[in-house]
């Protein structure tokens, strides 16, 4: 059991840098999920918590013991590739005891952690063949093997399930949240999957441009994102932005935005916005599951919901809900739907929007404006 | 309903018969464009190989001859002292020219692998021996070897007077020379190609052999160089197929000499059947030259043949 923390961390590769002054840190047991687009710096930052990159400013200690210095093999950390790094010309089993070799671990201990690790990833009859005689789940499989085959302070995962299809994924993600539950030990796992990142970790970190825009529970970025970046990066379909301006009807705080032909239409907030932006302009963010199609017996259950009407201009039907493409002055925006109240195309639609879930960001800034009850 | 589907069946069966003609196109066509080249490496190797074979079974002197006479040409090779020490000389150079090219050119791969300045020029000089011929390279190492402008002449000259430096006129310590200078030649050949293999290994691998604890020693033994194998082999057999070709050099270095100690059965085959009229016993010892290959090379087929069955097999 291992605390991790990582602070002013910085990261050059001569004038380019990679990590600006990243922050983060893990308790006993929690499982942190670094998420971020293709070369935002996830793998970088990885490798110097396991010891592969020199640390170019900044600390990292592991059990608040700084590791800056110390070699990797010396940090007791268990790490699985984004490309598994199986070693080509040894058996699985070969992989997995690999590294109980290098340290001596005698014969029969060797044997039974193997047993052990075999039987929990379901790879016995997989333990003589190559990793060329295996396909990317199994070897997936054993790449996680050889990392908890050992009993490290931290276990550091990239992107392990990328390269695998569709349901594999899925089934691999239920295995690796099952096995952290049984395991229990400190992990950072790499992704740029943001569903993965909210079914698996405790605690989500999203990176971009080589810094960490947010580090909270995965519900707390998914309602309240610190920033537009982190609000469109997480959540698939992603939200959508609506520019508009902070009013007020009623005495009671608004959002005024631009329909079609000049027409404006003027939303209630919910709760009171903690600030106001210097011209009053705003950005409104809404997730596509907090569209409806608006009735009178919905906004009975939902007080919060807003109404306009809005132009359909694309369906696409998913089985399970209905995605459509709305407009809403020049912008474009996309709902899901109940397919039984889903909308038709070329209609004008009643659309309700659930401004309890809405979210407020500061355009000059992009950042998150909190909205507290009034 | 039946008359549609009888009806269907037409033009189904027109376009299986054009197929069928493509077919046969596709499937000739390769073989047609490789018939040439198959053809005359068939009768170099072979039909030459034969014919050879033929000769050395015949009383074949100047000019060839079909009479066949057994064995005696093979015994009369064998008989002959200057053809023992040539065969023996095979051996010893083969065995220390390609075992210690493998291991200076990995050594000089390992070293240049650790990201050492002016990687570059370090790649070219090493590189460069192999681009001189056989001939400049044995005339040029006969001089340094030499006592009028070689390594000799540079010691005297530094003041040690007494120094004595001849290793080409000595018959015990010549084969060496052939031997370092033909090591001299390839190994940077061996330690390109050995780069190139150990650069092409994923860095990832090596990163998790250093999270498995591996010092840099393990990591070369266990991780990077087992996945170089097949380049060594190569590496291996293409050395082997310089050694057995040790002609040229062996002409400008030594001459075969002093007296008969360094000559190989390249020099001793040409002698036989161009100098002296002995096409026969040239034939027996050229025979001999590919028996040498064969016991080198079969197993190594073999192998390789058994390795792809026995991958094939766990496939299955
Ligand atoms: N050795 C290096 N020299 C220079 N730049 C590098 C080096 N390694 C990585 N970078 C740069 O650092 C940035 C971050 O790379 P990194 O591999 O950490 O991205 P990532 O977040 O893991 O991306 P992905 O999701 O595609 O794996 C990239 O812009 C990359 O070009
Ligand atoms: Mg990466």
């Amino acid at each position: 059991m291992a605390t991790l923390s990582v602070s002013r961390l910085y990261k050059r590769f001569g004038s380019v840098e990679v990590l600006k002054g990243i922050e983060l840190e893990a308790g006993t047991g929690e499982f942190i999920a670094l998420v971020g687009p293709s070369g935002c710096g996830k793998s970088t930052l990885l490798a110097m918590i396991a010891g592969l990159e020199t640390v170019s400013e900044g600390e990292i200690r592991i059990d608040g013991t700084l590791v800056n210095s110390v070699a990797p093999k010396d940090r007791d950390i268990a790490m699985v590739f984004q490309s598994y790094a199986l070693y080509p010309t040894m058996t699985a089993r070969q992989n997995i005891t690999f590294g109980m070799e290098s340290r001596r671990v005698p014969k029969a201990e060797m044997d039974a952690a193997v047993k052990r690790v075999s039987a929990l990833l379901q790879i016995e009859p997989l333990l003589n063949r190559k990793p060329g005689q295996l396909s990317g789940g199994q070897r997936q499989r054993v790449a996680m093997g050889r990392a908890l085959v050992r009993d490290p302070k931290l276990f550091l995962f990239d992107e392990p399930l990328s390269n695998l299809d569709a349901k594999l994924r899925v089934d691999m993600r239920t295995e690796i949240k099952k096995l952290h539950q049984r395991v229990g030990k400190t992990t950072i796992y790499v992704t740029h999957d943001q569903i993965e990142a909210m079914t698996l970790a405790s605690r989500i970190a999203v990176m971009h441009q080589g810094s960490i825009q947010q580090f909270d529970e995965p519900q707390v970025v998914y309602d309240r994102p610190a920033n537009m970046f982190v609000a469109g990066f997480m959540g698939s379909p992603s939200m959508n932005f609506i520019p508009g301006e902070l009013t007020k009807t009623d005495g009671a705080p608004a959002v005024t935005i631009a329909l079609e032909g000049g027409e404006t239409a003027t939303l209630s907030l919910a709760q009171m916005p903690a600030f106001r932006p210097a011209d009053g302009k705003v950005v409104l963010g809404v997730r596509p599951e907090h569209l409806f199609r608006f009735t009178e017996n919905l906004k009975a259950q939902k007080p919060a919901l807003a109404k306009l009407a809005a132009p359909v201009e694309v369906v696409e039907p998913t089985g399970a809900e209905t995605h459509a493409v709305l407009k809403i002055g020049e912008r474009e925006i996309l709902g899901r739907f109940d397919p039984d109240h889903a909308p038709r195309l070329g209609e004008l639609m009643p659309l309700g929007i659930d401004m309890s879930h809405a979210c407020l960001f500061d355009p000059s800034t992009q950042s998150f404006i909190p909205q507290a009850a009034a | 309903m039946r008359a549609a589907a009888t009806n269907a069946l037409v033009p189904g069966d027109a376009v299986r018969k054009r197929s069928r003609g493509r077919d046969l196109i596709a499937s000739w066509t390769p073989r047609l464009v490789i018939a040439p080249s198959a053809i005359a490496s068939f009768i170099y190797v072979f039909a030459f190989t034969l014919w050879t074979l033929y000769l050395s079974l015949s009383n074949s002197t100047l000019l060839p001859t079909y009479q066949l006479v057994g064995l005696k040409p093979y015994f009369e090779l064998w008989s002959n002292r200057r053809w023992e020490i040539a065969y023996g000389n095979l051996f010893f150079f083969s065995a220390f020219y390609v075992v210690l090219t493998l291991a200076i050119g990995l050594g000089l791969a390992i070293a240049i692998d650790q990201r050492v300045k002016g990687e570059a020029l370090w790649r070219t000089i090493f590189l460069y021996p192999l681009a001189v011929s056989f001939v400049v390279t044995g005339s040029v190492w006969n001089w340094l070897y030499g006592p009028d402008a070689g390594i000799e002449f540079f010691v005297r000259s530094l003041g040690w007077e007494n120094f004595t430096f001849r290793p080409t006129t000595n018959k015990d310590l010549a084969i060496y020379t052939i031997v370092a200078t033909g090591i001299w030649q390839a190994s940077g050949f061996a330690m390109a190609l050995f780069l190139a293999g150990l650069r092409s290994v994923d860095p990832d691998l090596i990163k998790a052999a250093q999270i498995d604890g591996a010092g840099p020693a393990r990591i070369y033994r266990k991780v990077i160089l087992p996945s170089i194998a097949p380049i060594f082999l190569a590496v291996a057999v293409v050395l082997l197929q310089f050694a057995i070709k040790t002609f040229d050099l062996v002409v400008a270095l030594t001459h075969g000499g002093p007296g008969i100690a360094t000559t190989f059965p390249a020099n001793y085959v040409y002698d036989l059947m161009f100098q002296r009229g002995q096409i026969a016993i040239g034939a027996a010892a050229a025979i001999m030259m590919l028996l040498a290959l064969a016991v080198v090379l079969l197993p190594y087929a073999l192998w390789t043949v058994w390795r792809s069955r026995r991958t094939a097999g766990a496939h299955g």
